[in-house]
């Protein structure tokens, strides 16, 4: 059977390039970095050197500013946990906002229970944080502001540089979940005030268990304490051998983002477009979630009214998309992020969040096209919700049994 | 999530999709579930002058599950006559469909709303004069 994979702001596939740069370092270089004594360990140590040059260069820091991870997950934590551990004694208050990966929501309330305060900024309909609502929540005692750069379900793309701005001009230190816009889209730490940014390779046609966080040396100097402790690697920030092909593998597929910085996004982007408007013009009822123009090029999420994402999902399976439905959930609850928006619930179960990357062709979005269209009319052939609103009954006016 | 293929055969291929005609006073309409849940079941059943079922139709907002759990109560239904219906347990839709734990939740919706159809059935049978089998103790 065909298959077609349009879930990349899950995962994307390695790009063929960034397996070759990794694979020397398995079975022929496959030394450890912080051995000084021989060649093996002197070709992994420049390896990781142009592997830190890559990743900086991406996003306009300094080599030295870049700490290997295991993944954005890990950034994160070291980010949050680290700037509360290192700075606590400053200030007790750090500012994030509802629709944050848990991977940063975690780390927070794991905080929250040990004595800090944290202000969980709303969003507005389209994802938005408001930057004066969040100059309006920082006092003397915040230390940390933590807002990520594009939403991994919705993919609105948040005011970076006026919230660096607003950080700067009070003396907080401010880190980003670069995760989804890393690669996509064009980041300067240094214009945008940036002092922490994490991001992961497995997005960007990179390998798994590989990421980086950026800690500004200067201007100010951030430190984070760690959260791995055991021999002082990476700037004391994260001890442990270095996962040497992993750093190759996300450095190359870094650098390649860069190579293809000025026509990549703008392909995606009309990947997207073509895949909303092809569902737009034979679809009606059907909702964008996030932001209309400030999002991210791989994303596209829609709530298709009347049918349940699982169901959807279900009905075109040789197509690879995530849902914010209750159903996909562990937890049996529709996605946070679409609730925060203010959607209702009903349109969270409906949703489905497409996301392409350079891999998909502008035929693979055609055949997607048709397959969505023609299951969302037959599921809602299926719909009770569909007949009853097409007999003008207000779906919002029933009493409906609650179970 | 991987489902069984009962389930997907039901997906696929569901039986007595449509509606019948809610004012139809042999016509019992059940409606369950809400939306903000992620699930909502229509089920109908039209009865002769025996009370026993000869029609059952269905539509189903919600997962895979929960649409194939309310088009297997479809076929269940069929023949039988509303006492014999009203005995169809959801635990025999999990046993029969293979549904997971996570999903018991549409077979326990799929239960209610064949005893919510009946129910129905029952109010306005009991309610006409001169049919059969008609207990006035049911009116509610």
């Amino acid at each position: 059977m065909r298959r077609i994979y349009l879930d990349n702001n899950a995962t994307t596939r390695v790009d063929p390039r960034v397996l070759d740069a990794m694979l020397p370092y398995f079975c022929e270089q496959y030394g450890n970095a912080a051995s000084r004594s021989h060649a093996f360990g002197w070709e992994a140590e420049e390896a990781v050197s142009r592997g830190r040059e890559q990743v900086a260069r991406l996003i306009g820091a300094g080599e030295k500013e870049i700490i290997f991870t295991s993944g954005a997950t890990e950034s994160n934590n070291i980010a949050i946990k680290g700037v509360a551990a290192m700075y606590g004694d400053r200030g007790k208050h750090i500012i994030t906002q509802v629709t944050e990966h848990k991977a940063v929501i975690d780390p927070c309330k794991w905080l929250e229970q040990r004595g800090f305060r944290v202000t969980f900024l709303p969003v507005d309909r389209n994802g938005l944080v408001d930057v004066e609502q969040l100059k309006d929540a920082m006092t003397d005692d915040t230390i940390l502001v933590s807002i990520m750069y594009a939403n991994n379900e919705i993919g609105t793309i948040q005011p970076i540089g006026e919230i660096g701005r607003a950080c700067k001009e009070r003396g907080v230190v401010f880190h980003t979940d670069a995760v989804q816009a890393f690669g996509k889209v064009p980041i300067d730490v240094n214009e945008l005030g940036i002092d922490l940014l994490s991001c992961s390779a497995h997005k960007i046609h990179g390998p798994k268990g590989i990421g980086a966080l950026y800690v500004r040396r200067k201007n100010p100097r951030v430190r984070c304490e760690p959260v791995i402790h055991g021999g002082g690697h990476e700037r004391g920030m994260r001890s442990g051998t270095l996962n040497v092909p992993g750093i190759v593998g996300l450095g190359r597929a870094a650098e390649l983002c860069g190579e293809h910085r000025d026509t990549e996004p703008a392909s995606l982007a009309k990947l997207r477009d073509r895949l909303k408007d092809g569902i737009f013009a034979q679809l009606d009822e059907v909702y964008l979630n996030g932001h209309e123009t400030q999002r991210s090029a791989s994303n596209l999420n829609l709530s298709f009214a009347y049918v349940e994402g699982e169901s959807l999902m279900m009905g075109f399976k040789d197509i690879a998309v995530s849902s914010g439905s209750a159903c996909t959930s562990a937890s049996l609850e529709p996605s946070y992020v679409l609730k925060a928006l203010g959607v209702g619930d009903e349109l969270a179960h409906s949703s489905i969040r497409f996301s392409v990357s350079r891999f998909n062709t502008e035929e693979e979005i055609d055949y997607v096209i048709e397959r969505v269209v023609e299951t969302v009319r037959r599921l809602r052939e299926l719909s009770p919700l569909y007949e009853m609103a097409r007999e003008g009954v207000d779906l919002k006016s029933v009493q409906w049994s609650a179970h | 999530m991987a489902y069984g293929d009962k389930v997907i055969d039901h997906f696929e291929h569901p039986r007595n999709v449509g509606s019948l005609d809610k004012n139809d006073e042999h016509v019992g309409t059940g409606i369950v579930g809400a939306p903000e849940c992620g699930d909502v079941m229509k089920l109908q059943i039209q009865v002769d002058e025996n009370e026993r079922i000869v029609d059952a139709k269905f539509k189903t907002f919600g997962c895979g599950s929960a649409i194939a759990s309310s088009s297997l109560a479809t076929e269940w239904v069929k023949g039988k006559t509303l006492d014999e219906a009203l005995e169809i347990q959801n635990t025999e839709i999990v046993k029969e469909l293979a549904l997971p734990p996570v999903k018991i939740h549409c077979s326990v919706l799929a239960e209610d709303a064949i005893r919510a159809a009946i129910t129905d059935v029952k109010r306005k049978l009991h309610k006409s004069d001169g049919v059969p089998g008609a207990a006035t103790e049911a009116v509610k």
